[in-house]
């Protein structure tokens, strides 16, 4: 390394810079921008980058994983539990397509993301040469924003660039690719952070006018549905949002996404909508008379058939992405803006209110709820063990202070229904895409990420075989993260499609499967299995006193389904109860 | 808000930059909607390009693609304009065989009467360019067809608004 420094005439300063190679200046950049741990899998078209990860391995940890979809998951949980850019790595051609899942999760679930993937030389560009793939052209779709590097001089511009679009404004993934020749050659280093880009305006001015108008709709209703999402969360507009409901006594509910924004029982907190949301919320969407929305996108998982969403309420859409006005419900008021602070405007403007009647009709609905419904997950007379009682022991043990990173399908629903979030950021799950699979390398992200917390993995028997593979780097790295699989032997979710609407034919959805137990303690491991109810909460106990990782496979019943259920295309008050 | 499809011109400002066209590109595939042209070029401002995309598409299709057009990193604006709002001109070049020039007299007249012009004779073909409307431009590639055309090419539109779209002004914004 040889230093050189540049006297600049016009000022004062100095500036040092000095000759490094492309890939150096990469992990340069990357200690740069705070970046301590960072997911990924070497080969061919990023060996000089794993060169110098190798020269670095004291300031920075580069987690190997076992699957390049892993290393995707697991810097997505990583940002999902801490607000902090995820980083994942990867060689070119089939390590960079196999980060694509990640990357289009991150890109719909608004999660900061930078990729960096390796690329063939700039000269076999297009030549088809070995494990050449366009990614950048594969990633345009799913990426915030993404380019392609070849020369060395460009790479500190580009990845200050990628991390300054990651995290601002709605954040989302970024990919930077670059060539062989470039992490090769020697250039002057010298990195400034990215304070903007020109063409890129990451939070919209909040209009003040919108804003008031806004606030008098709020003060006139009567019967005020709130409906957060992750907004609040990405905005770090926790504590402005509750000041927000406790002022005005508005119900509020909750998107996937947005749970644990406040704690779950909160007494404004009204439950989850959607699909298999909350009985009263989705029900009282069809009755309210002002619907705001604040950081959601009224996903088509929450708003059931758009026909018949909300019509005859008037909708105000609190949001950071323009893009999002409009897109799928016709709003009243617009307020864009930074959801902190939007509600930290809005505040001074809202009169005090409780709404007592209207708070006792989502007291009634969840009446009938809790005896349709929950009393039999939470407190089943069955002898089969249910996905609920599992969630419920575990926010008995944890105190509701664990992140719950669940994968997908009825168990998720499950987790995200019963799990008791007492601090923000718990709730890391697939939202958007419902990418099964990802739980596990999440789990690992998040819980390195967040030591200090209890972080525990619940996915099904099929998701977690998904990326299984990922025990070895927990095995590896000693992640301490809990390991939940709710074993119904079937793809659960699928199975009560196919009970409900295509007369109980289970087309491939049952799983004959290995002894978990077993696999997990081949990767060393603690394990073990429970199947009846005496020995659950000992079991559970086990699990979290363990100071490593452990695996707890509950055998569950086969065949319960997750209700209530809004059918797809039905309206949000035609949810069933069975 | 109409729900029928209408023909709409979009004008995007945007970076200079390898890859955008095709992440523009692909926010109209991603719904199923074909492209009925598309030019880019430099703009008035010195390092701002400018594509211009016409579609056939409802108003609400459009409001939502503009937002998502210029939620791109590298998009500075994106507009959309109905006919009346701008001034548009298509170009197109025909190649015909040199003979008939002088075997058939009509087609002088054609040329004429078409405002096109005649780029470039020689023996065995002479190319003739015509600028205009869609119409104009279709109307002449049917009176010559009759004739024969050894090649027939016609441009993207391209449009100036009739209003104001105060790049500049955006672009100081941005950097405030
Ligand atoms: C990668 C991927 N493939 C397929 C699906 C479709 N899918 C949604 S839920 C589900 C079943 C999940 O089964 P399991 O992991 O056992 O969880 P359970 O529903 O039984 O709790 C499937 C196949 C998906 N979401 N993701």
């Amino acid at each position: 390394m040889k230093e050189t420094q540049t006297i600049n005439n016009n000022s004062k300063s100095t500036e040092t810079t000095e000759r490094i190679s492309g890939s150096e200046a990469v992990i340069k950049c990357l200690l740069a921008e705070g970046v301590s741990t960072l997911y990924g899998y070497p080969g061919g078209a990023i060996m000089p980058v794993y060169d110098e990860l190798y020269k670095y391995q004291d300031k920075i940890h580069h987690v190997l994983t076992r699957h390049e979809q892993g290393a995707a998951h697991a810097a997505q949980g990583y940002a999902r539990i801490s607000g902090k850019v995820g980083v994942a790595m990867a060689t070119s051609g089939p390590g960079a397509t196999n980060l694509i899942t990640g990357i289009a999760d991150a890109q719909i679930d608004s999660t900061p993301l930078v990729c960096i993937t390796g690329q063939v030389g700039s000269h076999l560009l297009g030549s088809d040469a070995f494990q050449e793939t366009d990614i950048v052209g594969i990633s345009t779709p799913v990426t915030k924003w993404n380019c392609q590097i070849t020369e060395a001089s460009q790479i500190p511009g580009a990845i200050a660039k990628a991390f300054y679009i990651a995290r601002s404004g709605r954040p989302g993934p970024v990919l930077i690719d670059i060539t062989k020749n470039a992490q090769f050659e020697e250039f002057d280093f010298k990195y400034e952070k990215c304070k903007g880009v020109r063409s890129y305006k990451p939070v919209p001015k909040t209009d003040e006018t919108a804003l008031k108008a806004a606030a008098e709709l709020i003060n006139s209703a009567k019967k005020p549905l709130i409906v957060w999402g992750q907004g609040v969360i990405l905005g770090k507009a926790e504590e402005e949002f509750k000041a927000v409901i406790e002022k005005t006594g508005i119900p509020s509910a909750w998107t996937i996404l947005g749970a644990s924004a406040i704690p779950t029982s909160h007494p404004l907190n009204v439950g989850m909508v959607g699909m298999h949301g909350n009985y009263a919320p989705n029900i009282l969407t069809n009755q309210c008379d002002v619907l705001i929305a604040i950081g959601m996108r009224f996903d088509d998982r929450v708003t059931g058939n758009l026909e018949t969403y909300a019509k005859q309420a008037k909708i105000i859409h609190f949001e950071i992405d323009p893009a999002e006005i409009d897109k799928n419900v016709k709003t009243h008021i617009a307020v864009l803006g930074d959801s902190k602070d939007s509600l930290k405007k809005l505040l001074p403007l809202l009169k005090s209110n409780s709404h007592a009647d209207w708070h006792q009709k989502f007291k009634d609905l969840y009446q009938i709820e809790y005896n349709k419904v929950i009393k039999n997950d939470l407190h089943p007379t069955k002898d089969g063990l249910t996905m609920g009682e599992v969630l419920k022991e575990i926010n008995i043990q944890t105190e509701g202070k664990a992140a719950i990173v669940s994968d997908v399908g009825q168990h998720q629903m499950i987790a995200c229904r019963y799990a008791e979030f007492n601090i923000s950021k718990s709730n890391i799950t697939s939202g958007g895409l419902g990418t099964m699979g990802f739980a596990l390398p999440a789990a690992i992200g998040a819980k390195m990420a967040a030591p200090d917390r209890e972080v525990i993995m619940i996915a099904g028997d099929g998701g977690y075989q998904m990326n299984i593979q990922e025990l070895a780097t927990i095995f590896q790295q000693k992640v301490p993260v809990k390991i939940v699989v709710l074993n119904n032997e079937f793809l659960g979710m699928v199975r009560q499609w196919q009970q409900l609407f295509f007369d109980k034919r289970y087309a491939s959805t049952e799983m004959v499967n290995p002894d978990f137990v077993t696999i997990a303690k081949g990767y060393h491991i603690d394990a073990k299995k429970v199947s009846n109810r005496q020995n659950l909460k000992v079991a559970i106990k086990e699990m979290i006193e363990c100071e490593g990782p452990y695996f707890l496979e509950v055998r569950v019943e086969k065949e319960d389904n997750v209700f209530p259920m809004i059918p797809t295309g039905a309206s949000v008050s035609d949810i069933r109860l069975e | 808000m109409s729900t029928e499809n209408k023909q709409f011109t979009v004008s995007v400002y945007t970076e200079n930059n390898i890859g955008l066209l095709n992440r523009i590109s692909a926010i109209f595939q991603r719904r199923h909607i074909n492209i009925e042209s598309l030019n880019t070029s430099p703009s008035e401002i010195e390092s701002v390009s400018r594509f211009t995309i016409v579609v056939n598409i409802t108003e609400s299709q459009m409001k939502k693609i503009i937002g998502q057009i210029e939620k791109q990193v590298e998009v500075i604006k994106a507009f959309y304009h109905t006919e009346d709002e701008i001034i548009y001109q298509e170009s197109c070049l025909f190649k015909i065989k040199s003979e008939l020039l002088f075997d058939e007299r009509q087609i002088q007249n054609i040329i004429k009467d078409s405002n096109a012009r005649i780029v470039t004779v020689n023996k065995q073909f002479f190319v003739l360019e015509k600028s205009g409307r869609k119409e104009e431009i279709d109307l002449l590639y049917r009176e010559l067809n009759v004739f024969g055309i050894m090649q027939f090419t016609r441009s993207g539109r391209v449009a100036v608004t009739k209003d104001e779209m105060k790049i500049s002004t955006l672009l100081k914004a941005f950097q405030e």
